[in-house]
């Protein structure tokens, strides 16, 4: 005769208890509320964070070795007190030519000077590089031609305009072989970039591209801001780093440069969103230990206000395993619809954020709604069990005595 | 159940329950030794704190003597264990207070079907038979009502078609006119008496000499031991006894206890 009290039933007959205490039940579902919230709505970010900087870098290029001038602090080593050797067009050229896996590369300076047309006139983001650049970083061309191939020492007056730089100063016209200034110096505009969008803090749409050599000039720069180094194969990159390194050390007598590979990046942001994930973490914690400790309250109270209520039942003939059972549905039935108010409320707050936000591809994780909705059952579960417990242990004729 | 031809369904030996009070000890039932057969309607009667409803309790399982053995159908209560203990609360004995102890969140019909729910009885069975039990105690209208919607005959009356649905062996009844008038308790006691009458095994514990008049025999307690057995018909030798024994327990108008001991019903 194994009586079973079916889910159901069981379920009907908890929640039955939760009827005229809304607002008692509402609050104590408020901490779990928040904190599956929370940890959707952070999760989402970080994870969107996450895919967004992963596209970023992929949007670079594949393969690719950066050299700054000067030693970051990141790799140690070298103390702050010398002053870096310039990074000059002869180490590009030699990186170039000297080491076999590398493919180009591509010398880049960078300033902001101000383009005119006429009467137009706007200031922009002027970057002196080599056609390899467009070839490293997959710049693709609306109009005309990039920079000419050839020697890197020769410069000319000529300029690429970005999509949006082209489209304020010419509107419709067609700018290819208009003459334009560039920080007062003419030049013939020979190219328009197609629509690229901004990569890394660079906005290829609002930029004039020129020749590296002429961008030195101009810029009055004696150092490269940068190289950008394509490897033949992603296989090639870390023997190709090291002798990037052991070239340009030889040539300047220290290593008093850096040299990044997109997975040295990469990982740097990986190591700030894993942090991230934790602060989730320690939040969800906190919130969820909060909010237990808050459905055990409502609970203690349900079961002393219910004493004669528990009493009745076991006279009736429910086990002690049935009453526990029912006052542990009732704390998880509790906990489980906050956090399910939570998720709701949470993803509502993520979808109404990408609407704001469209270049965040932000949308909470599986793994980190399962481990919410799961925490959120096993806090009413682990929090609901000494009240349970104190139910089944209620003298039944006290109980009943109880007028 | 199975049972022995001539065992009687109750059989109590020696039955002794001690409180421990703040280092001293309560005597609730002392020495106690009684049969009863089945289908018999006892009346218990006593003096406040003579030890009645320690006795019910006992007989229904929800308390433990202190010593002494107490045979239901045979079986030794107190060698059973806690999921057995259950069973037997749950199909052989219905409880009936004197303050109801209806849940006052769920409906009549949903106070019925309790004992149902914890003994896995479905849902639509349980239903059907609810109300079945709500219409045989006169309150097929009432089904959806709440306990507070229900005046309090109609609560205990609700109490006692709670305490039958399982069809137990051994009804216990705590002064269960108790919280009544006069009209609303012979309705209460009819139903009892019918109940009686299909074979159900009766014990009520009573001030009122109405409804002990009602019983094949009465039990006298006194400071927890039986001092006087007579049949329901001798109830007035009874009253004698507890008027020497707590006159003032006795006199009309009682708060709480409308038409206790006065009036002469029926
Ligand atoms: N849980 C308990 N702890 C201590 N003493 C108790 C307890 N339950 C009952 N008693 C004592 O046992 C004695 C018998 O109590 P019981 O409730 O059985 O009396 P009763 O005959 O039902 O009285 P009444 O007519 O007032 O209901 C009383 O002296 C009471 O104080
Ligand atoms: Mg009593």
């Amino acid at each position: 005769m194994a009586a079973k009290l079916s889910p159901g039933d069981l379920l009907r007959f908890s929640t039955t208890s939760l009827r005229g205490h809304g607002l008692r039940t509402g609050l104590s579902l408020l901490g779990v509320v928040i904190g599956v919230m929370a940890v959707v709505i952070l999760t989402a970010l970080g994870d969107g964070a996450r895919t967004y900087v992963v596209d970023q870098f992929a949007s670079l290029g594949t393969n690719l070795l950066i050299v700054l001038p000067g030693k970051t602090e990141t790799s140690g080593s070298m103390g702050m007190g010398g002053v870096p050797n310039d990074l000059t067009l002869e180490d590009a050229q030699t990186v170039e030519r000297s080491i076999l896996e590398v493919s180009r590369v591509a010398p880049v300076v960078m300033g902001t000077e101000e383009l005119a047309y006429g009467e137009r006139r706007r200031q922009l983001a002027v970057v002196g590089t080599t056609r390899k650049y467009a070839e490293a970083r997959d710049l693709k061309i609306a109009r005309g031609d990039f920079l000419p191939a050839g020697d890197m020492f020769r410069g000319s007056s000529v300029v690429v305009l970005g999509a949006q730089a082209a489209r304020e100063i010419f509107d419709e016209a067609d700018p290819v072989g208009e003459i334009v200034r560039v920080g007062g110096w003419r030049m013939r505009v020979i190219g328009v970039m197609a629509t690229q969008g901004t990569k890394l803090g660079i906005n290829f749409d609002d930029i004039a591209i020129i020749p590296i050599t002429t961008g030195m000039q101009m810029l009055n720069r004696t150092s490269l801001f940068r190289m950008v180094i394509q490897v033949q194969a992603y296989a090639d990159i870390d023997s190709a780093k090291d002798k990037v390194i052991a070239l340009i050390e030889e040539r300047h007598e220290e290593e008093d440069f850096t040299v990044l590979t997109q997975d040295s990046m990469m990982s740097t942001f990986a190591s700030i969103l894993d942090t991230l994930t934790l602060v989730v973490a320690a939040i969800a914690a906190i919130s969820l230990t909060v909010a237990g400790i808050g459905i055990m309250n409502v609970m203690l109270v349900s079961v002393s206000e219910r004493t004669r209520e528990i009493g009745l039942l076991k006279a009736v003939g429910a086990s002690s395993g049935q009453i526990l059972t029912a006052f542990l549905t009732e704390a998880v039935f509790i906990s489980a619809s906050g956090g399910l108010l939570g998720l709701a409320l949470g993803w509502t707050a993520v979808k109404i954020l990408v609407v704001f936000f469209p270049a965040l591809p932000a949308s909470p994780p599986t793994w980190a709604v399962t481990a919410a909705l799961g925490l959120s059952i096993a806090v009413g579960g682990i929090f609901g069990l000494l009240p349970a417990r104190r139910a089944t242990q209620l003298d039944p004729v006290a109980a009943l005595g109880q007028r | 159940m199975p049972q022995v031809a001539d065992e009687p369904r109750i059989r109590l030996t020696g039955i002794t329950r001690t409180f421990e009070v703040g280092g001293t000890e309560v005597r609730a039932l002392v020495n106690v030794d009684e049969e009863i057969r089945s289908g018999e309607h006892v009346a218990i009667m006593g003096p406040s704190g003579s030890g009645k409803s320690t006795l019910l309790n006992v007989l229904g399982c929800l308390d433990k003597p202190t010593s002494g053995s107490y045979f239901l159908d045979g079986r030794e209560v107190g060698s059973l264990e806690s999921a057995e203990l259950t069973q037997v609360r749950r199909h052989k004995i219905g409880f009936v207070f004197q303050f109801f102890h209806l849940i006052p969140r769920l409906s009549a019909v949903e106070n019925v079907e309790l004992p149902m729910l914890f003994a896995g009885v479905p849902k639509k069975e349980r239903r059907e038979r609810a109300s079945t039990a709500l219409a045989a105690v006169g309150l097929a209208d009432r089904v959806t009502h709440l306990p507070e919607q229900l005046s309090g005959g109609e609560r205990q009356r609700t109490a006692l078609a709670r305490a039958t649905i399982l069809e137990p062996s051994i009804l216990l009844a705590d002064e269960p006119t108790g919280n009544l008038d006069s009209s609303s308790g012979r309705v209460v006691l009819d139903i009892l008496d019918r109940l009686n009458d299909e074979g159900l095994t009766l014990l009520v514990v009573t001030h009122d000499p109405k409804v002990a008049h009602r019983a094949d025999r009465v039990i006298v307690l006194v400071d927890g031991k039986v001092v006087k057995r007579v049949p329901g018909d001798r109830v007035v030798e009874v009253m004698a006894l507890l008027a020497e024994e707590e006159p003032e327990a006795l006199e009309p108008g009682e708060p709480g206890e409308p038409g206790e001991g006065t009036k002469t019903g029926e």
